[in-house]
Parts: C-alpha cells; structure tokens; sequence
C-alpha cells in the first residue's frame, strides 16, 4: 500500500484565520514544549559554527553580496541558465504560477506513462502543492526525506521548511508508523523506525518512473544544479528514475560556481549547524551515451510564483536573497511558540510573514506581517542578511494603504484598510504634533488617572492595567525649578 | 561598540529626550537618569516641546505619521549637544529609522543623519562619553538584566548597562536562561497578538525569577511595563526596575541635584 492511499485528506489551513490558529497553538503545551526543545537544540548547534563573531560578519557579507549581486543581474542569468542547460540537454519549462509548474510535471510524467514518482525533499514542490496534483491524474508522488515522509503519511504539510516534521514526538511518530505502514510494529527506537520508513522507500525507488528533486543553487555560467541533502535519498531520487524532474523559485540562481562555496558553507552551518551536509549533489546532464547510470532525461522547472513582484521593488528584493536555511524560524520568539503549521501557509516564519505576501497576496496574508514583535533576531542570524524587520514593517504599510502614487500596486495591496485605524493614528499625528495639545493631555491623563480603564485591549489579556503616573516627567521638573 | 560625541569632546550640554513612555508612566526613571547625567557636572535640557519619538506609528505601516512626529522631535535640537534616551528603543529608532524615514528629501535626510550621530542610549553615554567612574554604597544585592531587543540588537548597548553595573562591586548581576529573546511587548504587536505575546512575556517573567534575584533590571520601559505588570497579574512581587534608578540608588544620588 502507499503511503497517500493511507493518508487523510490534507489538513489544509486558510492564512487568513491566522489569529486564531496561533491563539489555539500557544496554548498546546506539548506542542510549545517541542519546539522549544527543538529550537534550542538548533540554535545551539548553530552557535557552535559560528565561535568568531568577526569571521562570521565577513562571511555573512560575502554571502549577502553574492546573492544582491545575482538578483542584480537576474533575466540575464536566467537566460545563460537556460542556454547552458539546453546545451548540457537538461530541458529548461517556465512557470508562471503553481498550476504551469504542476501541469509540466504532470505532462512530463504522463508522456512517460509514469504511475510513480518518488520525491527528495522539495519546499517549491509544496509550494505548488504538486502531490496533489499527481495525485489528481492517478500518479502516485511518495515522498522520500525522512521528515516529508512522516507528514505526508499523516495527511499534514512541513512545519519547517528543513525538519518538515519537528512538530511530531518520538512517540507520535511510532503510533503513525504502526498505523499506517503495513506491517510494522510499534517502536520508540529512532534507529528501527528509520529502518521502517527505508524499506518501504528502496523498493519505490527501483520502480518508480519519475524522480522529482528540488534545486538550491543553480550556476548559470555552467549550468550546474546543485542539490544539498543529508540522506542520500535526494540522490536516490535524481539517478535511480529514468526520468528526473527538478523544480525550483527563479531566484535560486548564481553566475559562477565559485559563487556556490560560500553560500553551502553558511546554509549548512546556519540550517543545522553542520560543516557540510552528507551529500552535495551536482547535476549537470541526463546519462550520456556509454555511461552506466543516471537518468536518461532530466527537466528543470522555474516558478515564478509571485517572485517577480519581490523582484520588482528595490527594498523587497532582497526576500529573494533567502536561501531557505531556516535560521530566521529557529531563532524567531513567535515561531517557537506558535509553530509552522499556524501560519498556514508553505514557508512558516519571518521569512514565511515576508514571502508568502508575494506568494499568496495580501488579502489572505496581511495578518503575517503584524505577527512580530520585530526583535530582530532573525536578521541578526540571517546568513544573507536580509532586513527582514523593515520589509515586515514595509508590509504593513502596504497592508494598510493604498500602493503610493508611482509604485504599481501589490497584489492584495490595501487588503487591511481600515478608515479606523487611520482615524487613529491621525489623531495620533495630531496629538504629538502639536506639544500644546499634548502637554494638556499628560496633564489630564496623570490628574485622572483613576479613570483608567481596567480593560485595556489585549494589554489586559495577561498584565494588569497600565496606569499612568501621578505626575509626568515634564511636571516633576517643573517642580524641581520651582524649589 | 564604542561611541563617542562626532567631535570626541566631553559634552557641558545635553539635550534629555524622554521618551513617551518615561513622560508618562516611568517619570521617577527619567528624573533618575537626568540626576545621573547631572552628577557628572553636565547641564540636562528637557526641551519642552517634546512628545514622542514616532516609532508607533513607523513599526505599524502608517509612515506618513511618523514622519510628522519625527519632524516635530528633530526641530527640538538646534544645538549640536547629545541627545540622551533613556531608552534603547527609541534611541534606536532616532539613530537608525529618522534616516530611513526621511530618505527621500535629501535636506530632511542629511539632518536626520547628522541627528543619529550624536543620539545616545543612556546608558552608552554614561560609559562611553562621559566615562563614569563610580563607588558602590548599597547593600549586596543580586539582580538580573533584561536588555531590550532595540537596545541589544539596534544599539548594540546591551554591553553598557552591563558594564556599568560591573562597576559596582556590591551588586552581583547573574544571567537567565534565553537571555537574548525578546519579552514579548513590540509596541502595537501586545495589543495585535495578545496571546503570543502573553506567552513570550509569561516565559521570560519565568526566566527572570527562576534565576532567584531580588529584581530584574532593564533600560527601556516597555520591556520593563510588559514583565512587570505581567507579573503583577500573577500576583508576583517580584519586579523590575530601570536601569537609572537602580543606579541612582546604588550610588546614593537619589534626588541629587547638581
Ligand atoms: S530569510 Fe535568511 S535566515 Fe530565513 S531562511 Fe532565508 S536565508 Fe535563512
């Protein structure tokens, strides 16, 4: 039996009740216990990487550079990307949105009559939500990350985008996999469950007509698909099959290979604080005559997906610069608390709040934005420095107004107007614009402090009021003249 | 990070920036702070005419009206003296958000930028400008520093109030567990989130006690209002005090005048 035959129906959660979703998370103990110990786990693992503050600046400005410098000159990588791969005979498909990118891949498995294709992990892949496309048209997708695997198994979607299963306990894990893997036996033994979910992978991996992978750098100036992994089953999947399919964002793009070292060498510190991962996978060709292995055809997807109206502004370009490590969640307050899947949607976290924007469009996404504190430890981690602070504030902005005169509007733009709310900071403006008016307001506001409403919006929730002082600080110096 | 004055000169004046939130709800810490600036023989002025920095308006999206504010706050320095922020939150977004903010009006925007050099979180200017070298008269006492995220990642001070409390050899100063994260109060974000916010404020109220001191001590009063009136709700008498007014204590200067 495969494992989307025993799935449920994927628990599929609209962005937009993000509200009460994280109301609901905050309150699983277990669940914010788990990520907790997860996400320290990470975050001290990352720091051992990292013991030179200096060194660490002069590489993460080195990465950052790269990666300005790529989108830079984006549409030109683009096109020596393709005419390099062409040349190399990987055949290069253009998606505009998630649809293009899923009836490609679905065409390319249909002309090969494929009824199975096996998955490395692949978060562009969730993006357009491909399994269920396949799925759709009778071709079983199975995935083959360890993690993606287990989520899958259980109708869910990644809580991270490099540990898609971190919100799952040991023990849950073992009930699952009793469950719903014919033939196992419940165990708590980490070792014994890999083995559970290996077994049921070799054999798809020999039949299996198809294997889809993600990219994380593709080198324009060879033509060079580079794929990070750890478990070897993203190689599994882009040699074994006689056909290979990769997809990826537009934006994961570089010119020179030489470019790819320093970005892998702060990915894998920053995404697991590993060194280097287990496999590096560079694909440059389908199986060339007298060679023994490889597929015989391999294809790569771009996807569009909103990228290009990042892209078209200067200050949120640099979303594209993320080279989805992860960092940015594990070190995020909120994320560790309120988990993945809250924010509905596939990138959780401050780079979720400020991509999905782009991805999804403002109206189902305006409440991610507002869902930070902005503390800023995630651009502090961040290992291509992305301002992720400024374009969330840049966000709302967006969110709450109309597109300003000479900028096109985003997609969604205005989607949180509210005639309220620009009453009130108006008034706002109005009160501190205007010292009269305001020293007679901290003058009223100490005087009849009394009247202090003991509700207090979501102040109160959890804090008694806030009262002001019996005199302000203006009227404590003016006494102190006067003695 | 060490800063000094643009010039690299002790200053005689300063100007006194109080914050919205000292004006109005934490007045004893700016009376403190301006009582530790005095002691040092340096003249405090409180322009009268100030309100607020701007950055409630800035970090929700309505741009526009923060800029109007901000405006109001940079006509208030004429002199090239420091500005001194009880606050490593609105120090920062003088420093580091008035240029942005007015970034695309070249006149507005070499002010602002002129502004953010000689704007000074309290406790910056204490160590670095005006290098106070003090004697401990208190009592031991053990406290912990929460170091607000404006002040430790912006400001780059959390170094200072920590060093400064280093010079007083009574005080015992010991660390809590995820001692970077943030308290959970992010201006509108409290009033916008309230649960998770609630649950980053339960967890560092957690963490502040559970390392046993007498008080928690920190620099910024929004930090300072969210754990303590957070703890207050439990019913919790332990709480927190300002970074000025410990010192003033400590240093035997309260209500000094120079
Ligand atoms: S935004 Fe930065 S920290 Fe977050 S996933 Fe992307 S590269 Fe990593």
């Amino acid at each position: 039996m495969s494992a989307h035959e025993n799935s449920q129906p994927l628990k599929f959660i609209p962005a937009s009740e993000f509200k009460q979703r994280t109301s609901e998370a905050v309150s699983d103990e277990l669940l914010r216990k788990s990520f907790r110990g997860a996400m320290d786990f990470l975050m001290a693992k990352r720091a051992t990487q990292f013991p030179d503050p200096v060194a660490l600046e002069a590489q993460r400005g080195l990465a950052e550079h790269i990666r300005k410098y790529s989108l830079a000159h984006l549409p030109d990588l683009l096109e020596q990307l393709e005419r390099n791969l062409t040349a190399n005979g990987i055949q290069v498909h253009w998606a505009e949105n998630a649809e293009q990118a899923n009836a490609i891949i679905v065409g390319i498995a249909q002309k090969h009559s494929a009824k199975l294709m096996v998955k490395g992990k692949s978060m562009v892949s969730e993006e357009t939500e491909l399994n269920h496309a396949m799925e759709a048209v009778g071709i079983e997708a199975l995935e083959s990350d360890m993690g993606e695997y287990i989520v899958q198994l259980d109708g869910e979607k990644p809580s991270h985008i490099i540990m898609p299963a971190i919100h799952k306990t040991k023990q849950q894990i073992a009930k699952l996999f009793a469950e719903k893997v014919p033939g196992a036996s419940y165990t708590e033994s980490v070792d014994e469950l890999i083995g559970i979910g290996r077994a049921v992978l070799r054999e798809k991996f020999m039949t299996a007509e198809i294997g889809l992978s993600g990219v994380n750098f593709a080198v324009a100036e060879t033509g060079t698909l580079c794929l990070v992994e750890n478990e070897g089953n993203g190689r599994m999947c882009t040699t074994v099959p006689k056909v290979h399919v990769a997809i990826t964002g537009i934006e994961k793009i570089v010119e020179k290979l030489e470019h790819v070292p320093p970005l892998f060498g702060l990915l894998t510190r920053s995404a697991t604080g590993q060194a280097v991962t287990t496999y590096f996978n560079m694909i440059s060709r389908p199986r060339q005559p007298g060679e023994k292995d490889g597929p015989q055809e391999v294809h790569l997807v771009l996807l569009d997906n909103g990228r290009t109206q990042a892209y078209n502004d200067e200050q949120m370009r640099s979303t594209l610069q993320c080279i989805r490590c992860g960092a940015c969640m594990n070190h995020c307050p909120v994320y560790t608390r309120v988990g993945g899947h809250a924010y509905g949607t596939t990138y959780p976290g401050p780079i979720g709040e400020i991509i999905s924007p782009h991805m999804m469009g403002l109206a189902a996404t305006h409440a991610l934005p507002t869902a930070s504190s902005l503390c800023g430890a995630c651009s502090e981690v961040c290992p291509v420095k992305i301002p992720i602070p400024d374009l969330l504030i840049r966000l709302r902005g967006e969110a709450s107004h109309d597109a300003r005169p000479g900028h096109a509007p985003l997609v969604g733009q205005g989607a949180a107007k509210s005639a309220l709310m620009d009453i009130v900071w108006a008034g706002w403006a109005a009160l501190y614009t205007r010292p009269a008016l305001y020293r007679a307001f901290g003058w009223l506001a100490t005087r009849f402090r009394f009247l202090t409403p003991p509700m207090q919006s979501g102040w109160t929730y959890s804090r008694t009021p806030l009262k002001p002082a019996a005199r302000s600080l203006r009227d404590l110096l003016a006494e102190r003249k006067r003695k | 990070m060490q800063r000094d004055t643009p010039s690299g000169q002790r200053p005689k004046d300063v100007y006194f920036f109080a914050t919205c939130l000292v004006d109005l709800f934490c007045p004893e810490a700016g009376m403190d702070a301006i009582t530790l600036i005095e002691r040092e023989g340096v003249t405090v002025h409180f322009p009268e005419n100030q309100t607020c920095c701007g950055q409630p308006a800035y970090t929700s999206g309505y741009a526009d009206e923060a800029r109007a504010v901000a405006l109001a706050q940079m006509r208030l320095f004429e002199n090239d003296w420091p500005v001194v922020v009880p606050s490593g939150s609105c120090a920062g977004m003088m420093r580091h958000h008035y240029p942005k903010l007015f970034a695309e009006d070249p006149i507005l925007k070499a002010k602002a930028e002129a502004l953010a050099e000689r704007v000074f979180e309290l406790s910056e200017f204490l160590l670095n400008v005006l290098k106070v070298q003090w004697k401990d008269s208190g009592k031991p006492a053990t406290v912990t520093l929460h170091t607000s995220c404006a002040a430790r990642r912006e400001m780059g001070t959390h170094v200072h109030a920590r060093a400064l409390l280093a010079q007083l050899p009574g005080v015992n100063v010991v660390t809590q567990s995820h001692e970077a994260e943030c308290c959970g109060f992010g201006g509108t974000f409290s009033l916008k989130h309230p649960s998770i916010s609630s649950a980053m404020a339960g967890d560092k109220a957690d963490a502040l006690k559970e390392t046993g001191a007498e008080a928690f001590i920190s620099a910024d009063c929004g930090c300072m209002l969210n754990i303590n009136h957070t703890l207050q709700k439990r019913g919790d008498a332990f709480q927190g005090k300002h970074l000025a007014t410990f010192l003033c204590e400590r240093l035997a200067a309260k209500g000094e005048k120079a």
